[in-house]
């Protein structure tokens, strides 16, 4: 606490002199200031899902044409591509290394990092995060663990290749495969800083919004978007740590000769000496932060879209409570569902029973905050900002992928999509399209809050039409070849009579992603260059009612100039009838707004409803203007 | 200040961008390096004129776009110079477009249903598979259902309630009824599809053995990247085996010391008699594979160290199969469906579901594992082959206690 107090108190005396000299270094790269870090975070994330994009492209490629030479593949990837055709190993790198980069680099770190970050200090009224240290050390933790990852890009053996789920004893024995040489060790090193990373900024961003909320701000007048960060945080606290006990086992088991994972194992007619471990042990460790990372990745992306919807939709969110409460119950029933990965990998079927019913009970939450948004869209007055569209295509995906979710709890179902396409397109969409939507449509959204610039509404138009209907080109027809059992992580489709069939499906699929990639282009440009040239942001673009619009759009560091603002009311007092704006900030209190006052808002305080009564029986003219 | 901080925001900016562009230029330097060594042989002209040719492509498209950008920014200034309302109504534009996202959306779901919807699986070729069937059929249409209503909602809302000035949102934040009407409802359907798919489950994985009816016991191994098929010849049993005695001859380390492993034979592919319970025992000898068996609704994993079993039923022939599929070529497969390695995506082998007759001509026709080299290896006297009789699939009941049971299934 001590370091906030210094930070409150440096604010107040030096406020907005520029009086402290800030180098290029101390501000820029090992930068202590949120809204910086934020910045970093969002920057190395959308590098990182360049290059990710990037592979994904490459190996839609194979895909689609995998009797056809590219040689322009073989000038770029040397011997992985020889004679312009990508290598089977070298495939299996490229998914591993694209879902890797996604789920942990993009959707873990590039959201959270990034709008947690921006937004918890600033939407609950805060200088900073409670330890500025750490969250500058949790960003370079996160940047070494991307430069590591993609080092091994550059060893002969390659990078890690047992797909992202790394499963031994394939990542384990270095015979299995060639990616579980070097590139496996990197993969692991990689991870365990990322983990380190993902801590710091979980235990930060939880002991920011338990202690530095500014006056008034209670818990239920916080955004959703904080009860959103504020859950996922605690999700990774709890859950981030055993995926770092189950990497250093494997570490053992890959360097020291130790049996955690291994058992029985002969490599051709190579007996391994290893005896008495189980493979399954790694999935249960693995999934028991994997599952919970799912949601990880798509709570922030709810809590933004909450955010933007109810903002642009000019309502307030329907059902606040129920959304956090459905939150909640996400967030518990996340840890006890990680066995529906596993129905087919030999647990035993009794388990596959339990984790079938909690798997299907996670439904509900999810849910009611579909209906809720709907509701929330219902009767609204809807603005169609480019980051009101990215959150309308979240919801879209959300329902799409969330459905087919039913089928992959059903453990009886699982036994044949299990593996299969099917579960390609049903993560992707409902984690991967829906959490990349979130993020986009959060930084549509708070740009202006970061950069102090606006950016270009109709590339953002064209970027959300081209890559909404791109992802669901992709994404919707894939369910069809899981359906018919075509597995996933397949290097070609041509050793398979049956599923020759689907080659052109392959091809259009491959057509889309690349369109998908290429609309990423307008959001690069628009990105880059409206923040230095995009028109310059006004207080409050989209007449928000969180605290973070009433910060000057200058940053400063500690934020607000002077005090920092009260809250008075929860935040989406939203064309509140009796109000002659469609709009009431947090900060503007309910003596400001006796006309448009409800019963309601007073929570039971007899003295406030007393004097509201009295004003109103004052002023009754006023009361047929709402 | 904030010209300084624009300054500065510009520089870091540019840096980073100078930094990805020489990270990616080094790395096409070296790589381009190492292609150029190592086949000097291609001509890359042509190759680099179509590569070219799509960037051109593109970099036209962006400046096509960009024209259009400024063509309406020109209409919008010109129209506010007019007075007139600002240039395009976005909104409306947008409400529109989600509209005929929607249309032509639920159009292509049709589609995809009809279309890529024939292209499937068959119906299911075994006893459980029929239940996992209507299982999915019922699901399907109950998401089916949601995912139109929800659809039709979600871009209906956003195609009525576009911005309008002159209109003001309801301010609506809660209704505790609505709410608790879509928590139960939900939660009721979904108990329905727990409860059913829990039955089918336990239907699948824990069967009350019929003494009259015992299962044929077939062991698969995987490996990288081939499948070793092992029957259990005339006393009905799988032998033992332990991966220590793994040789260049006896590649799946059968313990030849178990009587019940001598009469073992081995299989190109897998043949089954229609109607009769079929107990797969999968094992691995190296890393963890997948089998995926669809046609029969089957799939588990095969996992080093420790035995799975799945015990299913097939129900129908190829020769039925090719009939119904009106393909004469129709072959029952089984292949890996986790990711094993470099061989993952060729790694599979031939189901046959024949008559009993024909099954039994079959299995008198196969040898067993267990041949001259091994018996000396084993110091089992090398003789003649022990008489074969027709392999009656069904295990007496002693014998049964032998086999060691694993975790699963019992």
């Amino acid at each position: 606490m001590s370091t906030i107090a210094l930070h409150d108190e440096h604010n107040h005396d030096h406020a907005d002199h520029g009086h402290h000299k800030e180098t290029l270094i101390s501000k820029y790269i090992f930068s202590m200031d949120h809204k910086m870090i934020a910045k970093q975070f969002l920057i190395t994330g959308i590098i990182m899902a360049v290059i990710a994009m990037g592979l994904s492209i490459l190996f839609r490629i194979q895909l689609a044409w995998p009797d056809q030479n590219f040689p322009f593949l073989e000038t770029f990837l040397g011997k992985w591509a020889e004679g312009g055709r990508i290598k089977p190993d070298f495939y299996l790198a490229l998914v591993t290394i694209h879902g890797t980069i996604m789920v942990f680099f993009v959707l873990t770190a590039g959201l959270s990092g990034t709008f947690s970050n921006l937004l918890i200090p600033l939407q609950i009224g805060a200088r900073d995060m409670a330890s500025p240290f750490l969250n500058m050390l949790s960003y370079w933790f996160f940047f070494m663990a991307c430069v590591i990852m993609m080092s091994s890009f550059f060893i002969q053996t390659g990078p890690a290749s047992g797909g992202w789920t790394v499963y031994p004893p394939l990542s384990v024995v270095a015979k299995a495969m060639p990616g579980s040489g070097l590139g496996m060790t990197l993969w692991l090193i990689s991870m365990v800083l990322f983990v380190a990373s993902s801590l710091m900024g979980g235990i930060n961003y939880v002991s920011t919004i338990l202690n530095m909320r500014t006056k008034g701000m209670d818990l239920w007048k916080m955004p959703l978007t904080i009860w959103a960060f504020f859950l996922t945080a605690i999700l990774g606290i709890l859950s981030f740590p055993v995926l770092v006990a189950g990497v250093v086992l494997m570490v053992f088991d890959r360097s020291f000769g130790t049996s955690f994972y291994l058992s029985d194992i002969v490599m051709g007619t190579d007996i391994l000496p290893n005896e008495g471990g189980s493979p399954i042990l790694w999935q249960h460790l693995f999934w028991f932060l994997g599952h919970p990372e799912v949601y990880i990745v798509i709570m922030p992306a709810l809590g933004i879209s909450s955010e933007v919807i109810s903002v642009n939709a000019r309502k307030p969110i329907f059902g606040y409570h129920a959304m956090v409460y459905s939150l909640i119950g996400i967030t518990v029933l996340s840890f006890i569902v990680w066995g529906h990965h596993m129905f087919v990998t030999g647990m035993n079927p009794l388990l596959g029973g339990v984790f079938m019913i909690t798997t299907l009970i996670i439904a509900v939450p999810s849910a009611v905050k579909t209906f809720n948004y709907l509701a929330t869209l219902w009767r609204g007055n809807i603005r169609f900002t480019p980051a009101m569209l990215f959150a309308i295509g979240l919801v879209s995906f959300f329902i799409s992928g969330g459905l087919t979710g039913i089928f992959l709890g059903n453990a009886s179902l699982d036994i044949n999509l299990h593996d299969t396409y099917f579960v390609v397109a049903h993560f992707h969409l409902v984690m991967g399209s829906a959490a990349i939507f979130g993020m986009l449509a959060g930084v549509y959204h708070w740009f202006p809050r970061m950069f102090g610039k606006m950016m270009n509404a109709k590339l953002g138009y064209l970027h959300f039409w081209l890559t909404f209907i791109a992802a669901y080109l992709v994404f919707f027809p894939l369910h069809f070849l899981g359906l018919d059992g075509v597995p996933r992580r397949y290097y070609a489709f041509t050793e398979f009579e049956f599923m020759k069939k689907w080659l052109t499906v392959n091809v259009f699929v491959t057509w889309a992603a690349i369109m998908a990639a290429l609309a990423q282009v307008a959001f690069l440009f628009n990105f880059f260059y409206s923040i230095f040239k995009g028109k310059v942001a006004p207080q409050n673009p989209w007449e928000s009612n969180t605290l973070e619009w009433t910060a000057p759009v200058e940053h400063l560091h500690g934020n607000w100039p002077g005090e920092i603002p009260t809250v008075y009311r929860w935040p989406y007092d939203y064309s509140k009838p009796g109000h002659d704006a469609d709009f009431i900030p947090q900060t503007v209190p309910f003596s400001q707004t006796m006309s448009s006052n409800l019963p309601h808002d007073f929570e039971g305080n007899a003295e406030a409803e007393k004097i509201q009564q009295d004003w109103e029986l004052a002023n009754p003219v006023t009361e047929n203007k709402g | 200040m904030s010209l300084r901080k624009f300054i500065t925001n510009k520089t870091t900016a540019a840096l980073a961008v100078l930094i990805t562009a020489f990270a990616n230029t080094s790395v096409f330097a070296q790589d381009a390096a190492a292609g150029a060594a190592a086949a000097p042989k291609v001509d890359m002209g042509e190759v680099y004129k179509s590569v070219i040719f799509y960037i051109l492509v593109f970099l036209a498209v962006c400046l096509f776009i960009a024209i259009i950008g400024k063509a309406l920014k020109v209409y919008e200034l010109s129209r506010e110079a007019q007075g007139k309302s600002v240039g395009i109504n976005w909104n409306r534009v947008h409400a529109s477009l989600f509209a005929l996202f929607l249309v032509i959306g639920l159009y292509g779901v049709y589609w995809e249903y009809t279309v890529h919807g024939s292209m499937l699986l068959p119906d299911a070729a075994s006893e459980h598979g029929k239940k996992i069937d209507r299982m999915f059929n019922l699901t399907l249409i109950i998401t089916t259902i949601v995912f139109v209503a929800t659809h039709i909602l979600l871009f209906g809302f956003s195609y009525i309630y576009k911005y309008s000035a002159k209109r003001k949102a309801y301010y609506y934040p809660h209704n505790n009824t609505i709410e608790k009407i879509w928590t139960i409802v939900p939660a009721l359907v979904l108990t329905v599809l727990v409860l059913m798919g829990f039955l089918t489950w336990r239907s699948i994985f824990f069967k009350v053995e019929d003494p009259n009816n015992k299962p044929l016991q077939i062991e698969v191994t995987s490996e990288q990247f081939k499948w070793s098929i092992r029957y259990p010849g005339a006393d009905g049993i799988v032998g033992n085996k332990n991966y220590k005695l793994t040789t260049a001859s006896n590649t799946l380390g059968i313990d030849f010391k178990d009587v019940n492993s001598r009469d073992d034979e081995m299989a190109d592919e897998m043949v089954l008699p229609v109607g009769k319970p079929v107990k797969l025992i999968l094992t691995s000898k190296d890393v963890i594979h997948s089998f995926y068996m669809p046609h029969f609704r089957v799939q588990l994993n095969t996992v080093p160290g420790m035995r799975t079993i799945f015990e299913f039923t097939p129900t129908k022939t190829t020769a039925e199969m090719q009939q119904e599929t009106n393909d004469p070529n129709f072959k029952y497969l089984f292949y890996c469906a986790k990711i094993c390695g470099s061989g993952h995506y060729n790694m599979q082998k031939v189901v046959r579901v024949v008559s009993d007759a024909e099954y039994k001509s079959w299995i008198a026709e196969q040898k067993t594992y267990l041949n001259d080299d091994l018996r000396k290896q084993f110091n089992l006297p090398v003789a003649p082959a022990p008489e074969k009789s027709v392999a009656d699939s069904t295990a007496k009941d002693t014998a049964a206690v032998k086999t060691n049971q694993v975790a699963l299934n019992k």
